[in-house]
């Protein structure tokens, strides 16, 4: 089963739509409760990254019977240290997106917590790819 | 400890009444919406001044049944209409988080 939703900057409005999206495929396929909250945490958060930071892109969903693969690949300013980026406290987020509740450097540790397998590649002035893949044996 | 009851203990003004006979497991107290769609658990009513669509979303997604805003907050109109759609339940208290969550703490304990 693949699915594709696109990422518009700064569209907080949207947000979730994805995951809201992906959590009912999952409940309707039977998957674990646990299982469903590690992928829409994870997807969430990508989502939010994207939104915030971004200047757009795409969110790519494969599921079959084993598991679930995220792509969020986003054109933008690219992450010049993931070192820093993963850890937690650290982020850039603007005061606009603070005032909303993000910004807090949570995001990427509760992608890494909740996936199996988690994969970035990004370039500074290009963008970031994000893939994340959740078991659900 | 249902939905319901909470509203009676607390005196909650209710803005959209969904999901008042869940059985409520428990609270979680947060402003930064990435702890609570880390840490929150699925049946726990969330206490929060944020007031924006994107609360509704996170409760949904986690599947917490209803959102407590604090000290009178007046949540977006698009907040609400996705309440509805997702059937979370929006309550409003005049008092801020401490006393919120002091009281919550007491029955829920």
């Amino acid at each position: 089963m693949h699915y594709t939703f696109e990422i518009e900057r700064g569209n907080f409005t949207d947000a979730g739509q994805a995951s809201s999206s992906v959590k009912r495929t999952l409940k309707h396929l039977g998957v674990a409760p646990a299982n469903i909250k590690r992928t829409v945490v994870a997807l969430f958060e990508a989502e939010i990254n994207a939104i915030a930071h971004a200047y757009g892109g795409t969110i790519d969903v494969d599921i079959d019977d084993e598991k679930i693969v995220m792509v969020v690949a986003d054109t933008g300013p690219g992450i010049p240290n993931l070192d820093l980026a993963m850890q937690e406290g650290w982020s850039t987020a603007s005061p606009e997106v603070r005032e909303m509740g993000y910004g807090a450097g949570m995001g990427l540790p509760n992608i890494k917590k909740n996936t199996d397998d988690l994969k970035i590649e990004s370039t500074v002035g290009v963008g970031t790819t994000v893939t994340m893949t959740v078991f659900f044996a | 400890m249902t939905v319901k009851d909470i509203i009676e203990k607390l005196q909650l003004e209710c803005l959209n009444e969904a999901n008042l006979d869940a059985e409520v497991s428990g609270a979680y107290a947060s402003d930064l919406l990435s702890d609570v769609m880390g840490n929150a658990r699925s049946g726990q009513v969330w206490v929060t001044m944020q007031t924006h669509k994107n609360v509704t979303a996170i409760a949904s997604l986690r599947d917490l049944p209803a959102v407590i805003i604090v000290r009178g907050g007046v949540p977006d109109q698009d907040m609400l209409d996705h309440a509805k759609d997702e059937d979370i339940c929006i309550l409003v208290s005049q008092e801020p988080t401490f006393q919120v969550c002091g009281k919550l703490y007491e029955i829920l304990k």
